[in-house]
């Protein structure tokens, strides 16, 4: 059975393309097949991400228009076998999208693979609820800090009336994934706690991704950080996440990037 | 990878600067005009559509940009006649031909 995932925030910059392609690379690794489609029309990253931006054909907005066979669309990972990319147009906008179209190539993909995980764009316009029309399962992406939890709670409200799981009465798995948490922070009160988002916002919490520098060294080169360090600490918890979305029971930690004495000696610091 | 970091300094962001100049410079060269790989593989498939049914889900075309070649790459299926004159009739059971890589420079 497969299963489509949406990740979504409402705001953004807070880690969902980042989170859709950590998850998607740590999903494929596992065995099961992956597509991970990127529903920002217009600004479409996830190719950039994903380090597939020069082999881009065609994309979303061809399939759905017919333009493109889905197969012919479809980038399939170098890395990863089992992983493959359907991108977003650059040049159309989101109303170039059909509600028939997406609901067509929503179908198609579920039959090629175990899971499709749609990337939503920022806001709670079409482009965000068509990215979560679909969806069994959603990941919410939020950053402890006040405008994101605000917004998040907005997208969650938007989860509950605007799916097709949820207009037919049925349930939608949704789950919390935590981004840039600083657990020192946290201590010394500059930072929300987790257990305060998870009050405010009351889902269940999936993982929780510490602040790291390996997020910007795997977006440089173009690498899912699941892929790039897989040992890094953001690594390690999209790793953790994508074994509970399995059903496994993995405790809840915040992995650290514990540094070696020598890594720490020859750490060099931006002037 | 880890490994690689501790012998070179570069670290990551030499790499992101390359990638986003390569991208860029691709996409403002198509702002305003329709996209080179959308003319071109309408085009091209046009003109092969002249001469040859071609069945639309039997054509893959792929695209590598690079910085001083980018190539563009067409794999299409021709149906079994047009296969055996391609090869002179001697063989019949080829039936698909696979377009040669055509090479096409883009000025960076």
């Amino acid at each position: 059975m497969s299963k489509v995932l949406v990740v979504t925030s409402g705001k953004g910059g807070v880690g969902k393309t980042t989170t859709t392609a950590a998850l998607g690379a740590a999903i494929a690794q596992s065995g099961s097949s992956v597509c991970v489609v990127d529903f920002d029309v217009g600004l479409r990253n996830l190719d950039l991400v994903m380090g597939a931006e020069r082999r881009v054909v065609y994309d979303l907005i061809n399939v759905v228009n017919g333009d493109a066979k889905l197969a012919q669309a479809l980038i399939r990972d170098k890395r990863l076998d089992k992983l493959s990319l359907l991108p977003a147009s650059q040049t159309r906008d989101k109303d170039a999208l059909t509600d028939a179209g997406v609901a067509r190539v929503m179908d198609e993909l579920r039959q090629k693979f175990d899971w499709v995980i749609c990337d939503s764009p920022a806001g709670i316009e079409r482009g965000a609820t068509l990215a979560m029309r679909h969806a069994d399962v959603a990941v919410v992406v939020t950053n402890p800090e006040v405008s994101s939890v605000r917004d998040s709670d907005r997208i969650i409200g938007l989860l509950d009336s605007k799916t097709i799981r949820a207009e037919k009465g049925e349930t939608l798995d949704k789950h919390l994934i935590l981004t840039r948490y600083d657990p020192n922070r946290a201590d010394r009160g500059d930072m929300l706690k987790v257990e305060d988002v998870l009050e405010i916002l009351s889902i269940p919490l999936l993982a929780i991704i510490p602040e790291s520098e390996e997020v910007l060294r795997a977006s440089n080169v173009g690498c899912p950080v699941t892929l790039n360090n897989p040992l890094s600490a953001p690594a390690r918890a999209y790793a953790d996440a994508v074994r509970r979305l399995q059903g496994e029971m993995v405790p809840m930690s915040v992995p650290s990037d514990r540094k070696s004495f020598l890594g720490k000696f020859f750490t060099r610091r931006a002037a | 990878m880890s490994l690689l970091n501790i012998f070179s300094r570069r670290g990551s962001a030499p790499v992101a600067r390359e990638r986003l100049q390569l991208i860029i410079a691709h996409e403002r060269a198509d702002n305003g005009r329709s996209d080179l790989v959308v003319t071109l593989r309408e085009e091209i498939l046009a003109v092969i559509a002249k001469h040859v049914a071609i069945e639309p889900d039997k054509v893959q075309i792929k695209v590598e940009r690079g910085e001083g070649v980018s190539t563009l790459g067409l794999d299409i299926e021709l149906p079994l006649p047009v296969a055996a004159r391609l090869t002179g009739g001697r063989t019949e059971s080829i039936a698909k031909e696979s377009m040669a890589k055509e090479k096409q420079a883009v000025a960076a």
